[in-house]
């Protein structure tokens, strides 16, 4: 690991500035993914600063019915939270379908959308990665793409978003609230993550200097809450595919309320025109509005069998609404 | 020609770092599999800190380089081995420890990030002459072959049971609006963050249903 010094903030306003004062300084939060990445010095911060002292860490009612959690609340409580496991169960799923154990007790809520892809090319340091060293170029493209992207490539990046309690996020409208030297704004969370385009290495909508402080989920929509994950072992693994559904279901008959794909793109994947299609069996509406979110697809020789899982990972995941709604 | 009769100039702990290095190269295709560990040696920082961790109930004041690692703290600086480096990126468990009653990974941690935390290693949960039920469950049910991941093993093994307790959801609930149970289903579910490369698993799994069911 490369030197850094180290920086304890004491309050919001000083991290921030503490923040913009120097091009190469990064938040540490729980720093499950930055500390990984710093030992093999793909990030080489000079200075880090800890947010650990700030609080940022309570959950609570928001206007409209809402709920606001801090950026610094641990993913374990956040999934533990009785609220969230009775109005976004989907949420409460997400995120226990990731990581493990130790590693959700340490890491944050902006932490886990801040985090950077696992793309072994990314984490290759001896392979091109325009991710990594902008312009290098891409050795995924031709390479082992097994894991990668199908949607909202790029001709740079084929990487993924890591992150399930993103993809969960994305079917609830969150907002992510930041805060820069220039003030608060907040950003939706489906203009939060970047698609890659030419320049894959900036993943996200904060500009430089701002910090998350909170992100918020409107009132629960209520429905059928169901995460389902496809990887490679049982546990402890990253997406292939994964599904967040909000769902209704009446009978042998569903509807898809929300739905968002994480493993297939940069960000989570959500085309709203596919929701709310109308009502029919599971196989009917999987089908359907399977074909609309796929349309565009771009796959590799190596990864096309998303297109396939994709559906048949919805497909399940409806089936899944019913058998919970029993 | 003479022979050199000098013993071998290598430690358990320096083969040791190799062979968990190792492990994590030799996983499937995934995120780590073209990675290439940089060179140990570390450029000399120029900032030390001043922490102080609450380790087993003992105070202990240390200074430290800020990239120290709670792991390197632990084992190199206070001495406490029993904590191991397995793969030093999160991915084995080896290295779980209890801090402020919260299982983690001490390798993705900085000890700086810590000071004022009270930390519980295996040497802290229970002494030769008086294990920790844990401690003699894995010993009863035979929950280890080469020992190496067993004090993480453990201590995650130790936080699992009370974080079912304190009825924290796993990935395994139907409703997670329910209060989970110390099924093996679960107990395998949520130590999957602990690989057992001697895959001592279904016993582990055994030793930890054992303490639960005396826990009642």
């Amino acid at each position: 690991m490369k030197p850094f010094t180290y920086y304890r903030a004491t309050t919001l306003h000083d991290a921030v500035t503490t923040l913009a004062a120097r091009a190469n300084a990064r938040i540490i939060a729980g720093g499950t993914n930055l500390l990984d990445l710093m030992k093999l010095q793909i990030e080489v911060p000079q200075q880090l600063v800890d947010i650990n002292g700030l609080g940022l860490d309570t959950i609570a009612g928001a206007e409209n019915g809402g709920l606001r959690f801090g950026a610094m609340v641990r993913n374990t409580d956040l999934a533990a939270h009785q609220i969230v496991r009775e109005q976004y169960g989907v949420l409460t799923r997400a995120i226990v379908a990731g990581a493990s154990g130790q590693i959700r007790n340490r890491a944050t809520t902006a932490g886990n959308l801040m985090q950077r892809t696992r793309c072994p090319y990314f984490y290759g340091t001896a392979m091109a990665c325009n991710k990594r060293e902008p312009g290098s170029g891409c050795d995924a493209l031709n390479g082992i793409s097994a894991n990668l992207a199908i949607l909202g490539t790029s001709d740079a990046c084929i990487a993924t978003h890591p992150s399930d309690m993103a993809v969960a996020l994305r079917a609830l409208d969150a907002v992510v609230h930041v805060l820069g030297t220039e003030g608060e704004r907040s950003i939706p969370i489906a203009d939060f993550h970047r698609l890659p385009g030419d320049t894959p290495h900036i993943e996200t909508a904060l500009r430089p200097g701002e910090i998350i402080t909170a992100v918020e989920v409107p009132a629960s929509i209520g429905g059928t809450h169901v995460y389902r994950k496809v990887r490679e072992r049982a546990s402890y693994a990253f997406a292939t595919v994964a599904v967040a559904l909000v769902a209704r279901v009446d009978g042998a008959s569903v509807t898809i309320e929300r739905l968002a794909f994480g493993g297939l793109a940069a960000k989570p994947w959500r085309v709203e025109a596919a929701e709310r299609r109308g009502s029919g069996t599971p196989e009917e509406v999987a089908r359907d509005a399977a074909a609309i979110i796929l349309e565009g697809a771009r796959p590799t020789d190596r990864n096309r069998y998303k297109i396939a899982l994709a559906q048949r990972t919805l497909h399940a995941a409806l089936i899944d609404a019913q058998e919970q709604s029993r | 020609m003479t022979h050199d009769h000098r013993p071998l100039d290598v430690t358990r702990r320096e083969f040791n770092k190799g062979a968990g290095l190792g492990i994590a190269a030799s996983a499937s295709i995934g995120w780590m599999t073209f990675v290439q560990t940089p060179a140990s040696a570390e450029t000399p920082s120029e900032s030390t800190a001043k922490i102080e961790l609450n380790v087993n109930g003992e105070a202990r004041e240390l200074m430290v380089d800020p990239r120290t690692s709670l792991l390197d703290a632990l084992r190199e600086h206070i001495g406490l081995t029993g904590t191991k480096k397995g793969c030093d990126h999160g991915q084995c468990g080896a290295c779980t420890v209890i801090v402020d009653g919260r299982r983690m990974n001490s390798c993705l941690s900085l000890a700086v990030m810590l000071t004022g935390s009270e930390i519980l290693t295996i040497e802290g949960l229970g002494r030769p002459e008086d294990l920790h039920p844990m401690q003699a469950a894995f010993v009863e049910r035979d929950g280890f072959q080469c020992g190496y991941c067993t004090p993480g093993q453990i201590l995650s093994a130790v936080a699992t049971l009370e974080e079912i307790a304190a009825g924290i959801p796993s990935s395994v609930a139907t409703d997670v609006t329910a209060l989970p149970a110390a099924s093996a289903e679960e107990i395998r579910e949520r130590m999957s963050g602990n690989l057992c490369r001697c895959a001592a698993y279904p016993n582990i799994i055994a030793a930890i249903l054992d303490v639960q069911e005396k826990r009642g």
